[in-house]
């Protein structure tokens, strides 16, 4: 157990907490990098879940990419990447979106498409556009599930933006990396509690705005 | 392409080796996860902390747990049995609470006669329990092997071989094909197990595959 001291010691050491390879500039990048891909992701993802979940159509499209997708190793994307863009965060930010796509496109449209068929009847019978019916009846109450997708999807990429470092972008990757090719265990290990501390507080605000996402009819007690 | 029929014979070991991590650490979450979730769903006391265990387990992230759980079990960095330990713990954070799930929304009025019917309880786990949460189970391993085939490959930065091997040498070395070799071969590992489980599925539970079934009568 004295690695996990060691590892403790190491970050609360404050030599290591400022400067460009300190433990507030990192932790800072792998945010960052998991708040961008994330939300690029949303940005392709919820509308074209939202589509699908209200037309019906490309369903089985859309389960099949996300099947598939999920099957891809994303550190082969990252490497793939990494080699034909170049070193830099071009490449893995890239795999990180492709990597938080398919869990947001699944809770968009299965937070449309679980909405009981009679309230959608209902709203359609007291004169509700499509548009309407989108907006003020699939989406709201879809949006609990959506959120669940966006979560999970972040919570794989905090993950995985650890890769990144290998292919020569920042982040609390780093250390891990620094530390295997150094020997130094109690740096490795600093780092992957520092990511597994990030993917615990990423859980922890995604379950509070899971929560209030949540439209007040569909609480319960 | 080139590339490609020149290494047959690596492409071939790092596949090998890929599998040699892969399907024990599928293996062990599923014959542990049924137990596991029987347990969290016969008693009371042991759900909360098995379920929300596995819902902590999975905040994990991977190459983290590569490092850390040499450190607790006592194994070399690049042993592969860190990866098979590890994915395996993935996979009952998986499998747990569904297997709990399924065993819990399972119709008590066949249990109930079955119990009249005077069967014990392991031999009803095993012949009425069990079956019936087949599908679901099922569904559970098919997640289950396709993520471990794609999480396998993370452990090569650490230097453990697998077809993850093809990527970190490949980008090492400016080799596009090598790369995408592995991608491809992981892809194709993932969706010919995927396949072989749907198959085995449809022999084991062919209850659940009745093409001549009416179609009012599937609810």
């Amino acid at each position: 157990m004295n690695y996990f001291a060691d590892a403790l010691a190491w970050i609360v050491d404050p030599a290591h907490l400022h400067g460009s390879n300190g433990i507030l500039a990192r932790s800072a990048e792998h945010l960052w990098y998991t708040l961008l891909a994330v939300a690029l992701a949303c940005l392709v993802a919820i509308p074209a879940g939202w589509y699908v979940g209200h037309t019906g159509r490309g369903r089985g499209f859309a389960v099949g990419l996300s099947g598939a997708v999920r099957a891809v190793p994303t550190l082969g994307l990252i490497t793939l990447f990494g080699i034909l863009l170049g070193i830099g965060l071009t490449g893995p930010m890239l795999a990180f979106v492709v990597l938080a796509i398919p869990s947001i496109l699944a809770g968009a449209y299965a937070g449309v498409e679980a909405i009981d068929p009679a309230v959608l009847d209902a709203a359609r019978a007291s004169g509700m556009t499509e548009w309407q019916v989108l907006r003020q009846v699939e989406i709201p109450l879809g949006l609990p599930l959506t959120v669940a997708g966006v979560r999970s999807a972040a919570l794989q990429v905090v993950a995985t933006a650890t890769l990144a470092a290998y292919v020569g972008a920042g982040g609390l990757g780093r250390y891990l990396f620094l530390g295997l090719k150094t020997q130094d265990y109690a740096q490795m290990l600093a780092g992957s509690l520092l990511v597994v501390a990030l993917a615990l507080i990423s859980e922890a605000v995604f379950s509070t705005v899971q929560r209030f996402t949540t439209p007040a009819g569909l609480r319960t007690l | 392409m080139r590339w490609v029929v020149d290494n047959v014979d690596v492409l071939a070991s790092r596949t090998f080796a890929h599998l040699a991590i892969a399907l024990p650490a599928i293996a062990l979450s599923v014959l542990l996860a049924v137990p596991l979730g029987w347990l969290a769903e016969r008693f009371r006391w042991l759900r909360s902390p098995l379920l929300t265990g596995s819902g902590l387990l999975y905040a994990i992230p991977s190459l983290p747990l590569f490092v850390v759980l040499p450190l607790v079990i006592g194994t070399g960095v690049r042993d592969p049995l860190n990866i098979v330990i590890a994915l395996t713990l993935y996979g009952l954070a998986l499998m747990v609470p569904s297997v709990a799930d399924a065993l819990r929304t399972l119709d008590s009025r066949v249990l109930d006669s079955a119990n009249a019917l005077g069967y014990g309880p392991v031999r009803r786990f095993f012949t009425v329990d069990l079956p019936l949460a087949g599908p679901t189970l099922l569904a559970g391993v098919r997640v289950v092997s396709v993520s471990t085939i794609s999480l396998v490959t993370v452990g090569a930065v650490l230097g453990v071989p697998s077809l993850g091997l093809l990527f970190t040498d490949g980008f090492q070395r400016g080799i596009i094909a090598e790369v995408v070799a592995g991608i491809v071969l992981t892809v194709l590992l993932a969706l010919l197990l995927d396949r072989l489980l749907v198959l085995v599925g449809r022999v084991v539970l062919p209850w659940t595959h009745q093409p001549s079934r009416p179609a009012g009568a599937a609810a």
